[in-house]
């Protein structure tokens, strides 16, 4: 069970948080606009890398926010987290 | 006890315990594991082999140990199978059983496959059992099956309780053996929180069995008995002996099973029998020692054949011997002090053949002067003996038969130096190097906050054993580090290694290699010559460290034989993963107290009660339990729910709807939100009306419904299926959060705050009428769709004239605390109506004869509005709301989509199955052409014929059509309807 450190309560394990997927994804504004390669890829294409990878984390059986987070995909360790809406760290 | 020494050892000689093996009574000492008390008794023969059922003794003294399995238990439900002797602490009146056997351990008719082995190679399975294809199932699984598994498990309930432990710590200690407790004494030092754990009954681990070494000026037992006072005194510290770290989990959480009262002997009540630690430790050491490694030659599983740091332990800690006369095979110097103090407790030792080309050093000399002859280069090349063994032929590495040497024994110790165990290591994804010098692995790069100290990381020898693990603990919290205090006092050892089989044994005799699983050399070889080059591949076929024992003593060897085979170096071949349990821990441990009526939680309404004092039959939803049917006078299923189908559509039914998910969506821009999410307008909701709500995913496939009631210009009170209520938050919280954090608004889950009775049929309006204060409910001034807010009884009312049932229909929405004494009035104000309660499958039935959909049921997760028949609902004009422009994707129009259809029988009498397949054409060969499937079928209802909702590909344009619907009995004919099949115009919810 992973440790995850929310930024808005500190560490806290694994079972008090969703995982919610890829971070940094922009929903094309307005979607009309879109074109169907560019939502299709909104909606599923995703990195899926083997490193060091942005995802949004929710502690929601805690504060309920929702935050990114850098980790390791090889380690599992978290490198930073960051409030939304924060640039991701480099 | 014939084979008990006169004094010495960590046994209370004072205490004698009676215990049974195989129902045979012996006794043994308090401090006795059950092998070393089968040991003093002269017993060898513990259990019969997996394969090939051959006579296995003990063959180690610890958690390793391959061949002692054994079945304990206190009574028919306190039965446990497979527990290694080596580690089952004595009691008065253990009853211990052999396994694998029948009839009898001596006797075993099993033994068929050991003379029949060549037909049983590696593979055999496999090979054998291809075809014919239909036997597999009733004839050789089920002969497999009885032959298979060790010991039998208990088919009683488990009448013990189990504990749960959480706990943090700075330095989590694993193992108390003289690496672990130098650590554990420099982190308590320091004024660490330290937590030492040790799988044996008592700390200290080879100090236990060392009596010729001595620490800081004392001799090893009384240091171990001045450390271990000293971390007890010390507040800071947690010892847990019987402790076992079963598993590494990522970010240093360790999972540890304490054993607490298996080894007593009456097990007090308010003890749990196990409990589960899950420790999260800031830092790790590991201080897990090493396994001696066996040799591998032919014959060498017979009883009587055991490592020899096993009989050092046996003579030391538990003062057995082992043997009358011993032979000892060896590649490390350990096994010269074993063979000196056997000696000196009375063995013979009829000679030490030492593989090694040359013998030297401060043992070797003390072993010639002591008279026992040693012999170098040497290797064993058959042994003698069936249940036990009794004697060896020993040969010169690549000599000639004239140097063979045929000596007698009744034990034959070997020892192929040490394996680190570096097990916790791998799994908490440490990467390991490969060591020539040790010709083991080691570890290498840390995944974790976590060290090796000690024999676990390749480091023999007792001073620099000490010295290792105080300077580990001393890394890990960052101290100066501390002189190295352990002075050591010991004859210097050499400590070498040998890995594979040995050579020269070209005997007729199986060279064993995994002991418990009957893996031999030749199984080995004859899977690298069918093409089977990769470790994990070889392991698989062969089955090679797949038993209980994971491989402990197995896996190094069988990886050196196949890269021998293979031409090709040891790191290049690879190892085998290592997995947890480093021992098996039982299922009870891991539930704890999640058992019965704790398994999982339960959610109930305020009427709850009433319903089961109603008698009413529940449906887990969820977490939730439902009221199913209410049956009366021994009514079934079919009757009750058509009963109350009937006093719905005749009169006037009551219906218990608190389970729906309910959230207030509350703020200034509280209907833009909405907007943005809900496929539906909400810009032109009037305050006190309401509106059927559909929300999509991103992806434009629907995910929930539910009524949507606008209670002031910013405050919307949001429904949700039962179970869809969490997941609508979340989703809503996500875009609120995430993609609209600009908006004004503010979630609130109010599901568990109202009590929901929903009052359906013709009759509703008069049953609550003389009930409600404050809302006009006429039909003119209350139409379908309104809510209203007003009193009922004492209580603050909410009031929504919706329906899920077609009729008339109202839903009293009251604060929970309120919900049972308005139920039981609205309950008595129906009495002269003949109100009804119904329950879910009621529910369904009514909603599916309207042709009202089950997000879930009639919808999957690639149902889009249309394919629903909800396109009706999409706001006209809407330029985005989650899902919109999924819809405009190409897929999402075609129109072979799946659409929602009703289905009639055409024998009017047919109930389809859910699930069932639908076909343009009758009787068709596979492949057939499907085209849909049934989602709702009822038998009960109004309508006067069964009933079913199904998707089915271009449906709509089908209606008329006749299909065919696969059922076990044949295809049905059925037609192809509208979904509405009662009150096709609507007028009834207007009455």
């Amino acid at each position: 069970m992973l440790l995850i450190p929310c930024p808005y309560c500190g560490e806290r394990p694994e079972l008090e948080f969703t995982h919610g997927g890829e971070a940094h994804l922009i929903r094309p504004n307005p979607p009309a606009r879109a074109d169907d390669e560019t939502w299709t890829a909104f909606l599923y294409m995703r990195e899926n890398l083997k490193g060091v990878y942005a995802e949004r984390w929710r502690h929601a059986r805690g504060c309920g926010q929702f935050f990114n987070a850098l980790r390791d995909t090889t380690t599992d360790h978290f490198v930073a987290v960051y409030k939304r809406g924060e640039p991701r760290p480099p | 006890m014939k084979f008990r020494t006169h004094d010495g050892g960590r046994i209370d000689r004072k205490e004698l315990l009676p215990f049974t093996f195989d129902g045979r009574t012996y006794q043994g000492y308090r401090g006795d594991t059950l092998a070393s008390a089968l040991l003093a008794n002269g017993v060898q023969l513990i259990g019969r082999s997996f394969k090939y059922h051959r006579p296995r003794g003990i063959f180690s003294a610890g958690a390793e140990e391959p061949n002692a399995l054994v079945t304990v238990g206190r009574d028919s439900a306190r039965i446990t199978p497979n527990l290694r002797a080596t580690q089952v602490e004595l009691y008065r009146n253990l009853n211990a059983h052999s396994q694998n056997r029948w009839p009898s351990l001596e006797f075993d008719v099993g033994r068929i496959n050991d003379v029949l082995s060549r037909f049983f190679p590696a593979g055999f399975y496999y090979k054998t059992f291809m075809w014919p294809r239909g036997a597999w199932k009733l004839v050789y699984e089920p002969l497999i099956r009885r032959a298979a598994g060790l010991g039998k498990a208990p088919t009683l309930p488990d009448p013990d309780r189990y504990a749960q432990r959480y706990a943090h710590c700075d330095v989590l200690v694993v193992g108390a053996g003289p690496a672990g407790i130098a650590a554990a004494l420099t982190a308590a030092n320091a004024g660490a929180r330290v937590i030492l754990c040790d799988e044996q009954c008592e700390f200290g681990g080879s100090l236990l069995s060392d009596p010729a070494v001595s620490i800081e000026g004392k001799n090893s037992a009384e240091w171990l008995e001045s450390a271990v006072a000293r971390l007890k005194e010390n507040a800071q510290v947690t010892l847990l002996p019987r402790t076992t770290a079963f598993g590494y989990f990522p970010h240093n959480l360790i999972g540890l099973n304490e054993r607490l009262t298996d080894h007593m002997d009456v097990a007090p009540d308010h003890l749990p029998r196990e409990r589960l630690w899950q420790v999260r430790a800031r830092h790790v050491l590991l201080a897990t020692g090493a396994l001696e490694r066996p040799l591998i030659f032919p014959g060498n599983d017979k009883p009587g054949v055991m490592l020899a740091g096993a009989a050092h332990t046996y003579l030391h800690r538990y003062g057995v011997r082992v043997g009358s006369k011993a032979v000892i095979i060896t590649c490390d110097d350990d096994a010269y002090q074993t063979a000196l103090d056997l000696k000196a407790a009375g063995v013979e030792i009829a000679a030490i053949a030492d593989v090694r080309s040359s013998i030297e050093g401060p043992l070797a000399a003390a072993a010639r002067g002591a008279g026992i002859p040693i012999s170098a280069q040497s290797t064993v090349l058959s042994t003698r003996g069936d249940s036990h063994v009794t004697g060896v032929t020993l040969g010169v590495q690549n000599g000639s038969a004239a140097e063979h040497r045929h000596l007698d024994c009744d034990v034959l110790l070997m020892s192929g130096g040490y394996t680190p165990s570096v097990h916790l290591f791998s799994q908490s994804r440490g990467k390991l190097d490969w060591s020539d010098a040790l010709k083991s692995f080691v570890p290498g790069r840390s995944a974790e906050a976590e060290r090796s100290a000690g024999a676990c990381r390749g480091i023999y020898g007792l001073g620099q054993v000490l010295a290792d693990g105080a300077h580990a603990a001393a890394q890990a919290l960052e101290l100066d580090l501390p002189p190295n205090s352990f002075e050591v006092d010991a004859l210097e050892r050499r400590h070498d290694s040998f890995l594979g089989a040995l050579p020269g044994g070209s005997s007729r005799q199986k060279s064993f290699v995994d002991w418990q699983h009957d893996v031999t050399t030749r199984d080995i070889a004859l899977a690298t010559r069918e093409g089977f080059h990769s470790i994990e591949h070889v392991k698989r076929y062969t089955t090679t460290g797949m038993a209980t024992d994971q491989g402990k003593t197995s896996n190094l060897n069988a990886m050196a034989i196949v890269a021998e085979a293979l031409h090709r170096p040891i790191p290049q071949v690879g190892l085998t993963t290592f997995r947890m349990p480093y021992t098996p821990v039982s299922f009870g441990s891991f539930a704890g107290v999640s058992r019965k009526e704790l398994f999982d939680p339960i959610r109930t309404t305020p009427m709850h009660a009433w319903a089961q004092a109603q008698g009413a039959l529940f449906e887990n939803v969820g977490l939730w339990k439902r009221a199913h049917y209410f049956p009366r006078g021994g009514e079934n299923m079919h009757a009750a729910v058509a009963r109350e189908c009937r006093a719905v559509r005749d009169s006037v039914g009551m219906f218990d709807a608190s389970t729906l998910g309910k959230i207030e969506v509350v703020g200034p821009d509280a209907a833009e939100f909405m907007n943005r999410l809900y496929i539906n307008n909400w810009s032109n909701l009037a305050v006190g009306r309401t509106r059927y709500g559909i929300l999509l995913r991103e992806d434009g496939f629907v995910y929930d419904d539910g009524v949507v009631a606008r209670l002031a210009a910013d405050r919307f009170h949001v429904t949700t299926t039962t179970g869809g209520a969490p997941r609508v938050l979340a989703l809503m919280e996500d875009y609120r959060q995430t993609e609209w954090p600009q908006l004004k608004v503010w979630l609130t889950s109010t599901t568990e705050q109202w009590a929901v009775i929903a009052v359906q049929g013709p009759n509703a309006r008069k049953v609550i009428e003389p009930l409600i204060e404050g809302i006009d409910i006429t039909a003119k001034a209350f139409p379908h769709m309104s809510v209203g807010r007003g009193k009922i009884l004492s209580s603050p009312l909410l009031l929504f004239r919706v329906s899920f049932s077609g009729e008339l229909g109202f839903e009293i929405n009251v604060p929970s605390d309120h919900g049972l004494e308005v139920w039981e009035a609205v309950y008595a104000a129906g009495a002269a109506f003949g109100i009804t309660p119904y329950g879910t499958e009621a529910m369904h039935v009514l909603r599916a004869e309207k042709g009202y959909i089950i997000v879930g049921q009639e919808t999957d997760g690639t149902a889009t509005p249309d394919d629903a028949g909800l396109s009706w609902a999409i706001g006209k004009n809407k330029t985005d709301f989650v899902g919109l422009r999924s819809l405009q994707r190409p897929a999402m129009k075609r129109a072979d989509r799946k659409q929602l259809v009703g289905l009639k029988p055409k024998d009017g009498r047919s109930v389809l199955d859910e699930g069932a397949q639908v076909c343009e054409r009758p009787a068709q060969r596979p492949p057939m052409q499907l085209i849909g499937h049934v989602t709702s079928s009822y038998a009960a209802s109004t309508v006067g014929f069964p009933i079913a909702l199904a998707m089915i590909a271009g449906g709509r344009a089908r209606v008329g059509a006749t299909l065919y619907v696969s059922q076990p009995t044949g295809d049905v004919e059925v037609e192809v309807s509208s979904p509405v099949f009662y009150d096709p115009e609507g007028v009834r919810v207007n009455g």
